[in-house]
């Protein structure tokens, strides 16, 4: 590329400076924007797992959402007064509760929502495009379903209302929901939050970068491009289809855990195919298959509406209160998906184009080192 | 036995309106192989254009009938207008895009759709006026309104009507050879984008049809009405064999009497432990199992590779 390895390094310095401060300088105005930037970056976790599943594998999930439940509601029942109050022997155990470490929520949230990423795999095999859309979108309303109404006999979900009272993250001794001094700075709790989230950002970031140029994200890219040929050259589509099912939904696990922890309280409301459509909106929106697009799509999508919620006020007075902030939000982003993709149907920063979808000037023949374009 | 021959009847109405949905829904995918996942939400307008129609003209004292045709005409006229703009404005542009594309519109067409409707009308549920006698008739133990008659009625004559359009017409024929192979069928003096235009407008007044139906069946309307239909729909439409109308025919008719006859025996079956509330996800739990065990579809021929 036209950039030298010094100044790509420097440029990494400066952003990871800015991003170290950038709460710091939000929480000046409160913890609303704070909150809202915690907030995207969570949508960029759950953009960057579904777009193992859509844009490497290129499986069109229409129910990723469905694994952000599973994991916000296992942290809730885990973490959370709900399942002593509920059953006795959980009580007798447990008198004050099960608290778990940080770390071990973590990782039950990621294992369960895998597990269920497979689970809905496996029927789903057979299925391309958009018929496994469809299959997809149908299992989400049945989790959702599910969670809406498994209250009786036994009290799981607390229905509609919701679990509350959910533990902070705790880390080490750590709460992250307190505000701490740090270098002489008061760093209060939704920051905290952001450095949590950010690190787990990075994480995934650093993670997906590993897994596109792995044997596996070739080979999931293979599968995307052209499935039988895939399966001729001996890659084995079913493990490798279920494996990114199962990634992409361990993504959402995590992202789902982390949103019960902050915001103390999980409802069916928070999981609605609304929710599923805007996440996949983020993907395509960004850039399928790209991970600074996917990143900006998410961050664009997420915390661009709530900005506009400082512009409502006048709007809803001048209209008789018809354009409140929720509405002006929905059209916004209803605005972006169509116009978006109208005037970019590839994404804002799509991935640099390579392998058929390249396209040829007329009578050019194809680039010796078409297939190198990946790595760049 | 008296309630499963309620919940028959009950299923076939759900059903009817399901495979006038589901017939939009294959059309469009037989053809440009797309989801309109705005589909429902035309079906939605169509109701609350109903619904400000009937309002609108409730104080000149017209027999019910009347004003059930005059909603029926302006629900239908909104809509295929309205379903026509889409096709033109944002799928249109986008048919030799990457195929998530048209499908990402499709979606935002759909939240744009409601919330237009939710500034219009406002997001609170619309009452809608009983406009047929609503003395229930007895039949044999079990119980119908004279609107579930008539919608029954309906939809058999809409779906008469377009099985003869779209088999022996010249017009069919062009849709069916536009399906199989546009380019070919240029070739052949079909205009494929005249053929896409229609299918949207049939496609929309059986959405407004369907629509006013919903509204006065349940009495209610709202901004919201159109996204579980729609679901339910595309869902009838997949199992049935997409692309065939046929198949969403027997899709529609097959879910609407699953879901009746599952909301109704569930609560006996589990011993209560699941109750009717939970009769939203057989649709899906039926999807998943069809296409399981027959990937295309149950009328369906092309093979699933297609999609």
């Amino acid at each position: 590329m036209f950039q030298t390895k010094s100044s790509k390094l420097i440029t990494f310095l400066i952003a990871g400076v800015l991003l170290l401060v950038l709460p710091l300088f939000a929480q000046q105005f409160g913890n609303g924007p704070v909150r809202i930037i915690d907030l995207a970056l969570l949508y960029v976790l759950l953009a960057l797992g579904l777009n193992i599943v859509v844009g490497y594998a290129g499986l069109l999930d229409l129910g990723y959402v469905a694994f952000y439940a599973v994991g916000a509601y296992l942290f809730a029942l885990l973490n959370s007064p709900h399942l002593s109050e509920n059953f006795e022997h959980i009580a007798a155990a447990f008198p004050n509760g099960l608290h778990l470490p940080l770390l071990l929520a973590i990782a039950l949230a990621a294992l369960l929502a895998g597990l269920f990423g497979v689970l809905l795999g496996a029927p789903t095999l057979k299925l391309r495009g958009d018929y496994l859309a469809i299959v997809t979108l149908g299992f989400g309303e049945i989790i959702r379903v599910f969670l809406n109404n498994m209250e009786y006999p036994l009290n799981i979900t607390n229905g509609p209302r919701g679990i509350g009272q959910i533990d902070g993250v705790h880390f080490l001794g750590f709460e992250f929901s307190q505000s701490h001094e740090i270098l002489g700075l008061s760093v209060n709790s939704v920051s905290m939050y952001y450095y949590l989230f950010l690190a787990l950002v990075i994480a995934s970031v650093l993670i997906c970068y590993r897994l596109e140029n792995s044997r596996i994200g070739r080979a999931w890219m293979a599968i995307r491009e052209d499935e039988i040929a895939a399966k001729a050259m001996g890659i084995n589509t079913r493990n490798m289809k279920l494996l990114a099912f199962g990634m992409g939904a361990t993504f959402g696990g995590v992202a789902g855990s982390m949103f019960g922890a902050f915001q103390g309280f999980v409802s069916p409301e928070s999981f609605s195919l609304q929710e599923s459509i805007m996440i996949v909106a983020m993907v395509v929106l960004g850039g399928i298959g790209h991970i600074p697009g996917v990143i900006l799509g998410a961050l664009l999508l997420a915390a661009l509406p709530e900005v506009l919620r400082y512009v409502a006020g006048p709007l809803q007075e001048m209209t008789d209160g018809r354009l409140d902030a929720s509405i002006l939000r929905q059209l916004l982003v209803a605005l972006a998906m169509i116009v978006i993709m109208l005037m970019r149907p590839r994404g804002l920063w799509p991935s640099p184009e390579h392998g058929k979808s390249r396209p040829l000037p007329p009578g050019a023949q194809p680039p010796a080192n078409a297939g190198s374009a990946i790595n760049a | 036995m008296e309630i499963l021959f309620q919940q028959i009847i009950n299923g076939l109405v759900l059903g009817s309106m399901y495979a006038l949905v589901a017939l939009g829904y294959t059309m469009v995918y037989g053809i440009i192989n797309l989801i309109n996942f705005a589909h429902g939400d035309v079906l939605m307008v169509g109701a609350l254009v109903s619904w400000t129609v009937v309002t609108a003209l409730a104080s000149l004292g017209l027999p019910g009938w009347v004003l059930m045709l005059a909603a029926l005409v302006c629900a239908i006229l909104v809509c295929t207008l309205l379903n026509y703009t889409i096709e033109k404005i944002a799928y249109r542009p986008l048919r030799s895009a990457p195929r998530l594309a048209p499908l990402i519109t499709a979606m935002g067409m759909s939240l744009l759709l409601q919330t237009l409707a939710m500034i219009i009308w406002k997001p609170n549920p619309k009452p809608f006026p009983q406009l047929l006698p609503a003395d229930p008739i007895h039949l044999g133990g079990a119980v119908i309104t004279v609107t579930q008659i008539v919608i029954l009625v309906t939809t058999v004559v809409i779906l008469g009507g377009l099985l003869f359009l779209v088999n022996h017409t010249k017009m069919g024929r062009a849709m069916r050879a536009t399906a199989e192979n546009p380019r070919v069928a240029s070739l052949m003096g079909v205009k494929p984008d005249a053929v896409i235009s229609l299918t949207f407008i049939i496609g929309a007044a059986l959405a407004a049809v369907a629509g006013l139906m919903w509204a006065a069946n349940y009495g209610t309307a709202q901004h919201t009405m159109g996204v579980l239909p729609g679901l339910k729909a595309f869902t009838a439409a997949v199992v049935g064999g997409i692309g065939n109308l046929a198949g969403a025919m027997v899709g529609g008719v097959l879910l609407g009497l699953i879901e009746a006859i599952g909301a109704g025996y569930l609560g006996d079956w589990t011993g209560g432990v699941l109750g009717s509330h939970y009769s939203d996800i057989f649709a899906f739990i039926a999807l998943i199992l069809v296409l399981t065990l027959r990937p295309s579809g149950l009328l369906g021929e092309r093979v699933a590779d297609r999609a």
